[in-house]
């Protein structure tokens, strides 16, 4: 198990690498350029700027340069917000789009093991019965469609929860947000679990273990839960996959001090060392759900540890 | 006329999405207005009959009704165009991997994987931000670029298990060609699978553009897609909420009738797998 | 736990002992219809009850409601009493404090009876913890005992193991450690050796008649075959289409039966159906097929990254002379597949040469063999799935013909696949249908029609017979019998089963883990078999006779055995004879008589004049 996890995480530094090199030079192909679009600057305050930051350069030196400065763990410094260092940017916004993150995750993947279980022990039961058309409905609606209704219901017409803003120590601020971006995967889970757990319900190994007196609650617990699982934790790096981008349109939704709007406003700005930075984040976010993934799934199922990668 | 049966469900949708196309199409020219025409007349005007806005104008005065139809329309055809280009790509590479095998396939598919693990969406994100503001050209290679993974990967599956099917041996031994097991026995086997995919994926791209939109990436006004009507309407839905719902509730619709659509295919074509 | 009998004691007769378990007019239903009707039967302590009958007769499921394991959409009726309790209508709860505590139940499909995430320590411990309530500590040396009574060769290390690294026997013996975990009154089998080798399965029988000699427990043995029930059974019911037909002792059932469906079951458990029948005209001429070294390798994929290769073929030489009729005989994975995809170059991985009617087409390109490739057809195992779900009947059986003989216009093909169809015994009324809509039987029918439309001279037979019913394979046995005969055509017969393929194949050929282990013409092989593996699986082919399969069965060693290491004979490790020469050499393939080879360091010469 230690071995293919050690094997899987050293997979993830050639991935991160490439991605980085690929959107360096993606950035830097486009047409337009960092102070191209900006107000009436000079030629020669536009050269100095050009120089300050290295982009004078030969394209290859450039890239060299940024490796090093990342080895050390210098993000370098955002062309059109203020000069502020990137890495502070994203040390400031971070923790917001994290615990946003993190509260949709767990609410998605309990939230919709939860609902799936019920609809399996029940069947036949309400739950049951509403979760197929719920979840088609749910799914049919994006984030930047619930959003804007949950505020305008939940927060504009019912007046319970704060529709916009980000106080520090006020959870209920979190609440909305992380709803919207929850939503989706709690059907997808709930959807999965109950088709997954009915499948291997009906597996010749639990009949095996029902013949053995064990009980109904342990034949669940101890011997249909882990496999059911397998499915919902493949799940999980899509899962992350979406949770990255639902962030960036729940943050702007509900206008909180994340860190989607930089990688927008970045591409847009030509700020290449902000996009490059979030795309270093959030690429490493997705690669590290996507390995969480495996090796939960791995630790899952004994099987897959004895495959190689 | 259960609804539990998938064939039912699958007329329904079906129903509902004819009926979308035909309103996209034939629904504007009803209205004496253009999707840019403003009337400063009438500016903000709630759903009713006002002036022959049926569903109200926003705070330029724009027709509602035609706005939001005509978005439908390009978001229909993107979606449609985007989901073209994806199952080209996807099929040809998923089968092309599966049949292929061994270390073409490995490392075909190596790629798939590492282009699955990435924010993707970021991806077209940075693309369309830098290369295509408002071309709708762009945007849709974009969109259709990056569809494909899932597909090729399903795809790709189905073409290694029908590999492994004795009646692909038993063709091999019948003595037909490599062209032959592929276009009598292995495109016909993959073509129910690409189909309900396919219809999935609509809905899917259609988020994408909209999503686009919505982070002002996509078509630039005075044009509409739904999803820059959305935008717009959020932001207004404190004092003219019509803004908001109408749009919201006809892709709403649009993408329900799809993933109702794909799932009753699905269930059509492999009642097994439910 | 008054409600359940105590056993039976020893010296009382058994049909004095009192009824462990009673059926009394069960009946199961599916949306109404009965799959499942009006079964009584009854298993006494100490006795052994067979059930026989086809697949989809009910029996497995008659076992299943009785203990409250049918699915949860049949409609149980009737009554089930175990000792005094009734077990239909019985609550969830009473009836988990009888099963794995009372009643042992081991089910067909090993492979996946095991839940695949816990240790096999894990899972044998588990009901002895909870029925017994002893510490952890006594649960782990009672598995570990169990382990050994099941015979497996190690079960220390078998304890810490994860189902998918067990074979098939050694699942098997897993199961029926877990069964036999709280010592019950009675024991449950249904069809336990389906799915194993010949070897295998004679050795889990054997077990089965020790464990039923040691423990004196109620057995319950359900079974398609009447040969498994030979050895083990005191008394026999055979169900058809969810009803008992006959039942009575043993001993009438198998030499009296009354029941002419039992009868038909009797005599496919005698003479397996077979390919065969007068051996046909062997012709003059160059062989149709001939492999030499004929090597197979497989990269392995596996944990340990580039562990090697897997041999799935070693150095095999055959040739089919023209109407000659060869048999390859041996366990899974005992490389006879593998063979004939190899000569048929159907796969990739092969070194040595092939040769198709006398032309060396080892190098040849795909393109090169295809116009060749009609001379050699070939039908599977599974009829079902060699068929492209796609197609219909007749469009199946024409496709070859399209491929081939162009020439030839859409009415002269349908002509031809007309006439095709009829002579393998199809209803012109089915060209239309999908391999689906079809039975086993008339599947095969298609395959076989399919590889005959182009008139082949060789017809590779892969276990043509395995996946049908008893009837069905009677039939097509047949057909293949007389199609042979009449096209003059080769046939190579692959099969696990040397008992099936007795009559008919003019030669044997004996793999054993990918290599030839003997070859020899049918009537010596069976008469003095020289490789000590041949005389294994002829020993393990189960008798229908209950007056000689128990003897038979003592004969068979009960212990698991380990697969060699690399180097030396592969046989050695299950080997009565072998010797220290036998772990440092591989034995060479010797010629030891008329046509006769052997791969066997202690082969007994001399009765064929020999040496």
């Amino acid at each position: 198990m230690l071995g293919y996890a050690l094997r899987r995480i050293a997979g993830i530094f050639p991935v991160l690498l490439i991605l980085l090199t690929v959107s360096f030079f993606v950035i830097r192909l486009a047409p337009g350029g960092p102070f191209a679009a900006a107000r009436a600057l000079s030629g020669r305050t536009r050269a100095q700027l050009r120089q300050r930051y290295g982009l004078d350069r030969p394209l290859a030196v450039q890239y060299a340069a940024y490796l090093r400065a990342l080895a050390h763990g210098d993000l370098g410094r955002s062309y059109s917000l203020r000069d502020e260092p990137v890495a502070g940017l994203i040390g400031a916004g971070l923790p917001v789009s994290a615990e946003l993150g993190a509260a949709a995750l767990a609410l998605g993947a309990l939230g919709g093991i939860a609902l799936g279980m019920a609809a399996v022990l029940r069947r036949g039961g309400v739950i049951d019965r509403a979760l197929s058309p719920l979840a088609a409905v749910t799914l049919a609606l994006p984030s930047f469609v619930t959003g804007p209704l949950l505020a305008l219901i939940v927060g504009v017409w019912l007046r319970w929860l704060p529709v916009a803003g980000w106080q520090p120590d006020t959870p209920r601020d979190l609440v909305l947000p992380a709803i919207t971006l929850a939503l989706p995967l709690i059907a997808s889970i709930a959807r999965l679990t109950r088709a997954s757990l009915l499948e291997v319900l009906n597996a010749s190994y639990i009949r095996t273990a029902r013949a053995r007196g064990l009980g109904r609650a342990r034949v669940l617990w101890r011997h249909a839960l882990r496999p059911a699982l397998v499915p919902v934790v493949s799940y999980l790096g899509p899962a992350a996959t979406y949770l990255v981008t639902g962030s960036l349109v729940v943050e702007s939704v509900f206008e909180l001090p994340g860190t989607g709007r930089y990688l927008v406003m970045g591409a847009i700005d030509r700020d290449y060392t902000l996009v490059m930075g979030m795309v270093l984040v959030y690429g490493t976010l997705t690669l590290l759900a996507n390995l969480g993934a495996d090796l939960l799934h791995a630790w899952l199922d004994p099987r897959v540890r004895h495959e190689s990668p | 006329m259960n609804p539990r049966e998938p064939r039912t469900r699958a007329r329904l949708a079906a129903l509902v999405l004819g009926a979308l196309v035909v309103l996209a199409l034939l629904g504007p020219a009803a209205s004496p207005y253009s999707y840019r025409a403003l009337d400063w007349r009438h500016l903000a005007v709630p759903p009713g009959f006002i002036a022959h806005h049926w569903l109200g104008t926003d705070a330029l005065g724009r027709d509602l009704y035609v706005r939001t139809l005509s978005g439908l329309r390009l978001s229909l055809l993107i979606g449609v165009l985007a989901t073209g280009v994806s199952v080209l790509i996807g099929v040809a590479w998923g089968a092309g991997a599966g049949w292929a095998g061994g270390r073409v396939d490995a490392g075909m598919m190596r790629v798939v994987d590492v282009l699955y693990a990435l924010p993707y969406l970021f991806i077209v994100l940075i693309l369309a931000a830098l290369f295509g503001r408002g071309n709708i050209a762009v945007l849709l290679v974009a969109i259709g670029a990056v569809g494909w993974l899932t597909l090729a990967r399903v795809v790709r599956a189905q073409t290694l298990s029908l590999k492994r099917q004795p009646f692909m041996e038993a063709a091999r031994a019948a003595g037909l060609s490599d062209l032959q097991m592929l276009r009598r026995h292995v495109l016909p086997n993959l073509a129910g699978t690409v189909v309900v995919y396919a219809t999935l994926m609509v809905p899917q791209m259609i988020v994408y553009e909209s999503f686009l939109s919505f982070l002002g990436l996509g078509v630039e006004p005075p044009r509409a897609s739904l999803g820059s009507l959305i935008n717009a309407g959020a932001r207004q839905m404190l004092s003219a909420p019509w803004l908001l719902l109408v749009p919201a509730v006809v892709l709403i619709v649009l993408l329900l009738a799809f993933n109702v659509l794909g799932d009753a295919l699905r269930d059509v074509l492999d009642p097994h797998q439910r | 736990m008054s409600s359940i009998p105590t056993s039976a004691e020893p010296m009382r007769a058994q049909e004095e002992a009192p009824a462990l378990l009673a059926l009394h007019s069960l009946s199961v239903c599916f949306a109404g219809v009965p799959v499942v009707d009006a079964v009584s039967l009854t298993v006494r302590a100490g006795e052994c009850l067979g059930v026989v009958g086809e697949s989809g007769a009910g029996k497995s499921l008659t076992f299943l409601a009785a203990l409250g394991l049918a699915p949860s959409a049949a409609a149980v009726s009737g009554r089930a009493r175990f000792g005094a309790t009734e077990l239909i209508g019985c609550s969830e709860r009473a009836l988990d404090a009888l099963r794995g505590r009372h009643i042992g139940v081991v089910f067909q499909d090993p492979m996946g009876a095991l839940t695949p995430h816990l240790r096999i320590g894990a899972q044998l411990t588990e009901p002895i913890l909870r029925h017994t309530g002893c510490s952890r500590r006594a649960a782990r040396t009672r598995a570990l005992e169990l382990l050994e009574q099941v015979r497996l060769a190690a079960p220390a290390r078998c304890l810490q193991q994860y189902p998918h690294e067990l074979s098939g026997g050694m699942r098997q013996r897993v199961l029926l450690a877990l069964a036999l975990s709280c010592d019950p009154q009675l024991l449950i089998l249904d069809e336990p050796t389906t799915a194993l080798d010949v070897t295998i399965q004679a050795q889990i029988l054997a077990l089965l008649a020790h464990i039923k000699r040691e423990r004196r427990l109620g057995l319950v043995l359900v079974t398609h075959d009447f040969a498994a029930l030979a050895g083990l059974a005191d008394r026999v019911a055979v169900m058809r289409a969810g009803r008992v037909i006959e039942t009575g002792s043993a001993g009438q059932v198998f030499h009296t039966p009354r029941e002419p469906y039992t009868v038909e079951l009797l005599q496919a458990a005698r003479e397996p159906a077979g390919p065969g029948g007068a051996p046909g005209a062997r012709g003059a001429g160059a062989p149709v097929l001939a492999v030499e070294d004929l090597t197979v390798r497989y990269r392995q994929r596996g944990a340990r990254l580039r562990r090697g290769e897997i041999v799935a073929l070693q150095a095999v030489t055959v040739a089919i002379a023209p109407g000659e009729s060869l048999a390859v005989v041996g366990e899974s994975g005992c490389g006879k597949s593998t063979l004939t995809r190899a000569a048929l170059r159907l796969t990739g991985a092969a070194h040595g040469r092939i040769a198709w009617l006398g032309r060396e087409v080892g190098s040849w390109p795909e393109r090169r063999l295809r116009a060749l490739r009609r001379n050699l057809q070939l039908i599977f195992q599974d009829p079902l799935s060699s068929l492209d779900p796609r197609l219909s009947v007749e469009r199946l059986v024409a496709e070859p013909l399209e491929v081939h003989h162009g020439e030839l216009d859409a009415q002269a093909r349908a002509a031809r696949v007309a006439a095709m169809l009829e002579r393998v015994g199809l209803d012109p009324a089915l060209a239309a249908r999908r391999p689906h809509e079809l039975s086993g039987g008339q599947c095969q029918r298609v395959g076989i029609a399919r590889a005959m439309i182009l008139a082949p001279r060789l017809l590779v037979c892969d276990e043509p017979l395995s996946a049908l019913d008893v009837r069905a394979q009677r039939q097509i046995g047949a057909l293949l019998d007389a199609l042979r005969r009449e096209q003059g055509m080769s046939v190579l017969l692959v099969s696990h089963d040397l008992g099936a393929v007795r009559r008919g194949c003019e030669r044997v050929l004996v793999l054993y883990q990918g290599a030839m282990a003997e070859l020899a013409p049918s009537e010596a092989l069976f008469a003095r078999p020289l490789h000590p593996y041949t005389r294994a699986l002829l020993a393990a082919v189960p008798v229908a006779d209950p007056d000689v399969q128990p003897g038979r069965l003592a004969q068979v060693r009960l212990t698991d055995s380990e697969p060699a290491p690399a180097g030396g004979c592969a046989f050695r490790t299950r080997c009565p004879q072998a010797t220290a020469r036998c772990t440092e050499q591989r034995p060479p393939w010797v010629e030891a008589g008329a046509g006769r080879w052997v791969a066997c360091h202690h082969f007994e010469r001399g009765a064929d004049g020999m040496l």
